[in-house]
């Protein structure tokens, strides 16, 4: 993992390359690094990272930080393979335009990672973040059909009632 | 070279895409030929589980090929985020339902750095050789199901013969052959019973043997062969931009395995090799999963050799249970107890993504903690719903029965790609 | 027969009928063989023996009654065709998620339920007659396994293997359907997952199941009625 100064120095890079209000936090907890950027940059923030060295994405996965706003958060796992190195990119969009660049396809801004097209999808699926521009953005893990995002805190677990003696005949009287 | 090898090649077959030219000069107007879209699964023999693969055929050629999944969707997630900490291991073990141990280590291991304990050495160790163990099942269960979509249907029974074995040990240290919950938070759960060592020692010693049955078997078969070589080949750069990792990888030539690299749970004291491929064809997928075997082995006798003694949990109590004598004796120890078994361990706020070497890939598991005896995010990031994504590209222009050999080669477990 | 063929010999003989001694009738060359033999099962069944020093006991009234009994096994045609079912069952390959594996090993070595008869696992469904679900079944999977249960031809029986297809199992939460809600189960399997033995115990409940009561009330259970075949002509 970068330490606490690599990780300075490659917010200040970002910063410097892409702006100063791209990234929004460093975060170094636990030996593992952590940057918070701004949902617009998310695409330029990795090709930088790209070019770091950082050109392996391990993961794309959504957290729901309900009730906090911005609700929904898109967390990247990159990985330096050469110095084996680790980074978390983290962006949050609030639950209100849950929308986001996508980071799969190969655009003017330049490569894709293949690698987000099924994770992408199971973010959206899971818990609704748009991602604009991705090439097959459809349900993924859930019937097409279906309605609602599962994994968000709001959304009830669900499942059938446990049948014991005290309720065996509401539960089997109203299932069957 | 025999008469039959002297035969098959003086025929040449032109490319596909000149075939088609030639067919339809030939035909004129009317193309012989037609794109048809076929439904494979979810029910389907030669599938690993429940996956529904959209194929377009031109004839019998791959021209496209649409996963779909979600046919195995268990809300695992979701669910773990119901429960204490500890609670979730058993549902977290039933993603990934072949290698349950590295579900239990990913989710383990992210929990502990979070809080921020430290696993004893014993306890290190026990981990690497049931996760080992689980490692060789894996691959054996491998084995057998792709063997028997290959047409070898007799490798199905020696495999799983071993793989009895080894549930067997399995079911000495914890209870149970599958999702053991063997693994805790800190540790694991208990030691190893007497005869476990004498038990171990026999398998190891006559496993390296049985592997080279299997060799004997497969290695120069020339169905195999004939199969396997040389189809469906991918290069390691569209891999690694795919996201693949595990033995796919390692097949094409990378050597990239989390075990070397960022070693984890005391695999730095373990004197072991990595198998890389050459081509990156199935058939040295294949291969590179066979030396994986011997590899295994050899790190189970090396940790089976140097364990030591200690306790095999830590001693945190806020962390793990304490020995059920101190709860006669201690009023600490009950209360801890107490609160572990109730309400659950409480754990910092923050963030944490942890990855192990499943035999799949990298397997890693996300935990957000928010203060609570509940975690508040839990995401595995699972290697076959990654891998999954190299399928396309992997038999686009192949036939169906390649596809069928990349698929068994893949290894995927819908387990882990729906969850 | 050619000359260089397979050496068998064939000989002609007149039979005799062997209690009357009287030649049989050589009407048909087939029908006279036929015609020993009834007359053979006749004495046999009278208490006769054929070469033995009472070649013309006849039983009456009780001793008749419980010889046949002792000789002869009478059941009703349900039940010999219960019988056969029950140990003929072929298992359609229907894998889900863990519990598949312990499916699997079921037809390896260490718990061969080839000793029973039931190793043919049919890819198709309509060569099949007992579905195994083992595993969870998703909502996306409900529908995809009823459909493969319909395509089932009768009858057929189903094992709810596991925890998650009996009950919820392990995972209660929105994205599961316990079997029972969309399709008739037959018997229910504990375990998570359960054990090998477990399944073959399940599995030859059924097959008990299956011998003691030939009709199951299949019909009752998947409100079946009228989906008869109607023959035309008939």
């Amino acid at each position: 993992m970068p330490d606490a100064t690599g990780l300075e120095l490659i917010a200040q890079g970002l910063r410097e390359a892409e702006g100063e209000s791209v990234v929004t936090d460093t975060l170094f907890f636990r030996e593992r690094a952590t940057l918070s950027v701004e949902p617009a940059h998310i695409r330029a923030v990795l090709a930088h990272l790209r070019a770091r060295g950082y050109a392996f994405l391990a993961s794309v996965h959504g957290v729901d930080y309900y009730p906090h706003e911005p609700r929904l958060g898109v967390c990247y796992e990159l990985l330096d393979m050469a110095n084996v190195e680790r980074i978390t990119v983290k962006v949050r969009v609030p639950s209100t335009a849950p929308e986001l660049e996508s980071v799969t396809p190969d655009a003017a801004d330049g490569a894709g990672w293949p690698t987000a097209n099924h994770q992408e999808r199971e973010v959206y699926d899971m818990f609704g973040v748009v991602f604009r521009g991705h090439p097959d953005l459809r349900r993924i893990l859930m019937p097409e059909d279906y309605e609602g995002h599962p994994q968000r805190r709001d959304f009830p677990i669900g499942g059938e009632p446990v049948i014991f003696t005290y309720n065996e005949h509401e539960a089997l009287g109203s299932s069957e | 070279m025999s008469e039959y090898r002297r035969r098959e090649q003086s025929i040449t077959l032109a490319p596909f895409e000149q075939q088609l030219e030639d067919q339809l000069e030939a035909g004129g107007d009317e193309p012989t030929q037609e794109l048809l879209t076929l439904n494979f699964g979810p029910h389907h023999p030669a599938t690993h589980g429940v996956l529904r693969l959209l194929v377009t055929l031109q004839g019998e050629v791959v021209r496209d090929v649409k996963p779909i999944i979600g046919y195995v969707h268990t809300g695992i997630e979701k669910t773990a985020e119901d429960k204490s900490y500890w609670k979730v291991i058993p549902v977290i073990e039933r993603m990934d339902y072949l290698a349950y141990y590295f579900n239990a280590m990913a989710y383990c291991s992210a929990v502990e750095t979070l809080i921020d304990v430290e696993v004893p050495k014993r306890a290190q160790y026990l981990r690497v050789i049931h996760m080992e163990l689980n490692r060789i099942v894996s691959h054996l269960v491998w084995l057998g199901t792709s063997a028997l979509d290959l047409g070898a249907i007799s490798m199905f029974w020696y495999c799983f013969r071993e793989r009895e074995k080894i549930l067997d040990l399995f079911e000495m240290s914890s209870g149970q052959r599958m999702h053991t919950r063997y693994f805790q938070i800190g540790g694991v759960i208990e030691d190893i019973p007497r005869g476990f060592a004498e038990k171990l020692s026999g398998f190891l010693a006559e496993m390296p043997s049985r592997v080279d049955q299997y060799g004997d078997l497969l290695n120069s078969n020339e169905i195999v062969l004939q199969r396997l070589r040389g189809t469906c080949p991918l290069d390691a750069e569209t891999l690694l931009s795919l996201g693949v990792t595990g033995p796919l990888l390692r097949a094409a030539g990378n050597p990239w395995d989390l075990r070397k690299a960022a070693p984890y749970s005391s695999y730095e004291d373990f004197d072991f090799k990595i198998p890389v491929g050459t081509q990156g064809d199935n058939y040295d997928r294949y291969a590179c999963r066979l030396a994986e075997m011997y590899e295994s082995v050899k790190i189970v006798q090396q940790a089976l050799d140097g364990l030591p003694e200690g306790p095999h949990i830590t001693e945190d109590r806020k962390v793990a249970l304490p020995p059920r004598h101190e709860l006669a004796t201690s009023m600490e120890a009950l209360i801890h107890h107490f609160k572990l078994v109730t309400e659950g361990m409480r754990v910092p706020p923050g963030e944490v993504y942890s990855p192990v070497e499943s035999p799949r890939g990298e397997l890693g598991c996300f935990v957000r903690s928010d203060g609570s005896s509940k975690p508040a995010r839990v995401h595995m990031r699972d290697p076959s719903f990654v891998n999954l994504q190299a399928t396309s590209p992997m038999v686009k222009g192949a036939y169906i029965a390649d596809m069928i050999a990349t698929l068994a080669m893949l290894d995927p477990i819908l387990g882990g790609i729906d969850r | 027969m050619a000359a260089g063929g397979v050496g068998v010999e064939v000989k002609r003989e007149l039979l005799v009928g062997p209690v009357t001694g009287t030649r049989p009738g050589a009407a048909a060359p087939g029908g006279s063989d036929l015609r020993v033999r009834s007359l053979n099962a006749r004495q046999l069944l009278r208490g006769g023996d054929l070469e033995g020093p009472n070649p013309s006991v006849h039983l009456e009234g009780s001793d008749f009654e419980r010889h046949v009994e002792e000789s002869v096994m009478t059941t009703t045609l349900d039940k010999a065709v219960a019988w056969a079912r029950s140990n003929s069952f072929f298992p359609a390959t229907f894998g889900l998620a863990c519990c598949a594996i312990e499916m699997m090993s079921i037809v390896a070595a260490r718990v061969d339920v080839a000793r029973f008869g039931f190793e043919a696992f049919r890819a198709s469904p309509r060569q099949a007659d007992l579905l195994i679900l083992s595993g969870r079944v998703s909502i996306k999977m409900a529908p995809i396994v009823r459909r493969i249960y319909d395509q089932m031809l009768e009858p057929k029986w189903a094992i709810s293997m596991g925890a998650c297809c009996s009950s919820m199992g392990v995972f209660n939460n929105y994205a599961l359907v316990p079997a029972d809600k969309f399709m008739p189960i037959d018997v229910h399997v504990p375990g998570c997952p359960p054990r090998p033995e477990a399944l073959m115990h399940g599995v030859l409940k059924l097959r008990k199941m299956v011998q003691d009561d030939p009709d199951m009330g299949w019909r009752e259970r998947y409100d079946a009625q009228g989906t008869e075949e109607i023959v035309p002509g008939a």
